[in-house]
């Protein structure tokens, strides 16, 4: 589903990424963890088009960036670390413009759909600015899956979300992959990474030092596989 | 606190547990998944989107407009205003206004798609860049549209000066505004993912806008001082062909704005 | 690369040859003009600097075409060369300009449409140097210096023809005689070769300097490099 071969990406002479290779079959749940300015996030902008990488090639959902972008961007679903909404619009006009901007005709049903997925039916009508930093997430992820896209990333979705918050995006999470979709998520959570995902990458100062399935992990946790692969 | 989060909790429980029948619509109300909308709809989607928030906020347009009077009433005293003045000035007066209203509401307008990452909403979407500028800017248009609409019956009951109420005097305005507008958004996207931001934008857009603004100051004052049609027909063809031009180079250098 | 290369050294020389042959020719071989006088003299250095000016601005927006169609950095330090070279020819065009204008138009400044364009043109090239500023990314600062050159290009002409509406009494030496311009003199043939020398001049100094400044930027690159690689 995701074809990344030899992905070099530099800001003028900094490099973030030397070299990544990395590949996602259809249905996996991939974590890719590290730490802070391990390159994760410029990694996955690259992925999501957002960003065009200086050397290398990237496959997403059988188009090779950036030369199919659109054709791309129709089958991909992002969710950042900002919620992408307007604090102006309610929660479903937010998800009608998107089903809009994603060429959904008669969505009406679908946004009704997506609003009970996420748990949020019952504030269809109210404005994003109302909503907290959780709710604004969930509403996020209905916004990214609105198109029911074939590849989802996520890009530290629990950052800034309290425990509570953190359980129900959980749950969020969950539902919305369980139909087979797949995932490529960044964390430096390694808990919440370890309950979701069923792969884990680790990437450290530009490269994939490591990666594990959850079958492979059983007999060691995930914090032990993360700090060995940090001293790789 | 864990009661209301366990009661949403439930909530959501519930509508899991009646998933499966959720994902059948009956014939009638079930979504299309086009690759991608027409290129005149996504544009649409944008303007109607930003129209919807402008006019439940009311942030941008109530700043423009308080800022346009105050404008006008530093001119007022600063120019002293007086009959033979104005037979001379009313034009410069009014398009100072609207340039720098407009650069408060180009700057906010793009700010809201900065801010909260919406851009990336915007450019994550299988649309064309150019559908995404066109929106903005038909937005911003409309935005200055409206504070010109309420400011010049405001000026012209202020000054008695009915002579704004021509079609020709208005048709510039328009002319005007579009170039304008057609600059200010392509600049204020690249002003806003500057270090400097807001500040930067007047200081890029107006030099590059010079043109349309002096031309337009021709023309619109030419036309309150009775000049004949093929007096101002200079200035206007100037600022028809500035408004070709910039919006065919917008048009084609937005992607490399918004790109990385 | 490290080097100075031979040819720029020559250059160099030639420079400041043909900078000494156009004073001689302008201060002491060319005639006096009968009315104005010797300020008149003024004219030939102003012309010149007028000239390069206007070249490096043309030069600074093919440049930025360039960089947006090959995303080649070498377009950018050219860009930046023309610009900042031109700047400083332009600077130069007002002031003599100016000190021309005090005894024939008995003004230091007109807004005339010349003066005028000459004044937006080097706003334009101020506002583009704090717009650079502005930009952490060398290839985004790239991309819109690129942009920004190419919007300047296309206004400052009609800027130019807008202003043009506005009366002027600037001279027009070459070409047809506007009647209401004042200080204008037709040339006898010394004061041609004056002329024509001084814009043979400036053109040598333009490309010596714009090289310079080429060269600077490419060490400009390096030091960064090395200290990039210092720190790693």
């Amino acid at each position: 589903m995701i074809e990344v071969k030899k992905l070099v990406k530099r800001f003028g002479l900094k490099t973030i990424l030397r070299g990544v290779d990395f590949s996602v079959e259809p249905g996996e749940f991939v974590a890719l963890l590290g730490p802070n300015g391990s390159g994760k996030t410029t990694f996955l902008r690259i992925l999501a088009s957002l960003s065009r990488a200086s050397m290398g090639s990237v496959n997403v959902a059988g188009y090779s960036l950036p030369n199919e972008s659109a054709q791309v961007r129709a089958k991909l679903g992002v969710v950042t670390h900002m919620p992408l909404l307007y604090p102006d619009l309610t929660a479903e006009e937010n998800l009608q413009f998107y089903a809009r901007m994603y060429g959904i005709t008669n969505h009406q049903s679908r946004i009704t759909q997506v609003l009970e997925m996420v748990g949020l039916e019952y504030r269809r009508k109210d404005l994003v600015r109302t909503f907290s930093r959780g709710m604004q997430q969930r509403l996020a992820i209905g916004r990214a899956v609105i198109h029911d896209p074939e590849v989802i990333l996520f890009d530290e979705p629990y950052t800034g979300l309290d425990q509570d918050a953190s359980e129900m995006l959980d749950d969020v999470l969950r539902t919305v992959t369980a139909t087979g979709r797949t995932v490529v998520m960044t964390s430096h959570d390694l808990a919440r990474a370890e309950d979701l995902a069923t792969r884990f990458d680790i990437l450290s100062r530009g490269v994939i030092t490591a990666t594990a399935t959850q079958k492979e992990l059983k007999k060691t946790n995930l914090l032990t596989f993360y700090k060995q692969a940090m001293v790789e | 606190m864990a009661t209301k989060s366990k009661m949403i909790g439930n909530r959501k429980l519930k509508v899991g547990g009646r998933k499966s029948s959720a994902f059948r619509f009956p014939p009638s109300a079930a979504p299309r998944f086009l690759a991608k909308p027409t290129f005149f709809k996504a544009t649409m989607a944008i303007v109607q989107k930003d129209l919807a928030a402008e006019f439940r906020s009311r942030e941008l347009l109530s700043a423009m407009l308080v800022f346009s009077m105050l404008v006008i009433l530093i001119f007022n005293f600063a120019l002293e205003l007086d009959i033979k003045v104005r037979q001379s000035v009313t034009a410069g007066v009014l398009w100072t206004t609207f340039a720098f209203a407009g650069t408060l509401g180009l700057n906010r307008s793009m700010a809201v798609e900065k801010d909260r990452g919406c851009l990336d909403g915007l450019l994550l979407a299988p649309v064309d860049r150019s559908a995404i500028f066109f929106g903005k800017a038909i937005s911003n248009l409309a935005f200055m549209l409206i504070v010109e609409a309420i400011v010049l019956p405001l000026y012209a009951l202020l000054y008695n000066e009915v002579r704004i109420f021509q079609p020709a005097f208005l048709g510039v305005i328009l002319l005007g505004s579009i170039g304008y507008i057609a600059v200010g958004t392509l600049l204020s996207a690249m002003s806003v993912q500057t270090r400097t931001r807001d500040v930067l934008l007047p200081i890029l857009l107006f030099p590059v806008a010079i043109p349309v603004l002096l031309a337009s100051v021709k023309a619109s004052g030419g036309l309150l001082n009775n000049a004949t049609f093929a007096e101002i027909l200079t200035p206007l063809n100037l600022l028809i062909v500035y408004d070709v031009i910039f919006i065919a180079v917008a048009f084609m250098v937005f992607d490399f704005v918004v790109e990385e | 690369m490290q080097s100075k290369p031979i040819v720029l050294s020559i250059l160099d020389v030639v420079s400041i040859i043909v900078l000494g042959v156009a004073a001689y020719l302008a201060l002491v071989f060319a005639p006096t003009e009968l009315v104005m006088g010797d300020v008149q003299r003024v004219f030939y250095f102003h012309v010149g600097t007028a000239w390069v000016g206007l070249l490096g601005f043309i030069l600074a927006a093919i440049a930025g075409i360039a960089y947006l169609t090959t995303k080649d950095m070498k377009w950018d330090r050219f860009e930046v060369a023309a610009v900042e070279v031109s700047t400083m020819f332009f600077f130069i065009t007002i002031v003599l300009g100016s000190i021309w204008a005090r005894p024939v138009w008995n003004t230091w400044w007109t807004w005339d449409p010349r003066l005028t364009t000459a004044a937006v043109t080097e706003l334009i090239y101020i506002a583009y140097f704090m717009l650079r500023q502005g930009i952490e990314d060398p290839e985004k600062r790239a991309r819109f210096g690129a942009v920004y050159t190419l919007l300047g290009g296309l206004s400052a002409p009609i800027t130019f023809m807008v202003i043009r509406l506005f009366r002027t009494i600037h001279p027009v030496v070459i070409g047809s005689q506007s009647a209401e311009a004042q200080g204008g003199f037709s040339m006898t043939t010394d004061m041609r070769t004056a002329f024509f020398f001084s814009l043979f001049a400036f053109t040598i100094i333009f490309i010596d300097l714009i090289w310079h400044r080429i060269r600077l930027g490419r060490l400009q690159d390096k030091v960064e490099e090395l200290k990039l690689n210092l720190s790693l």
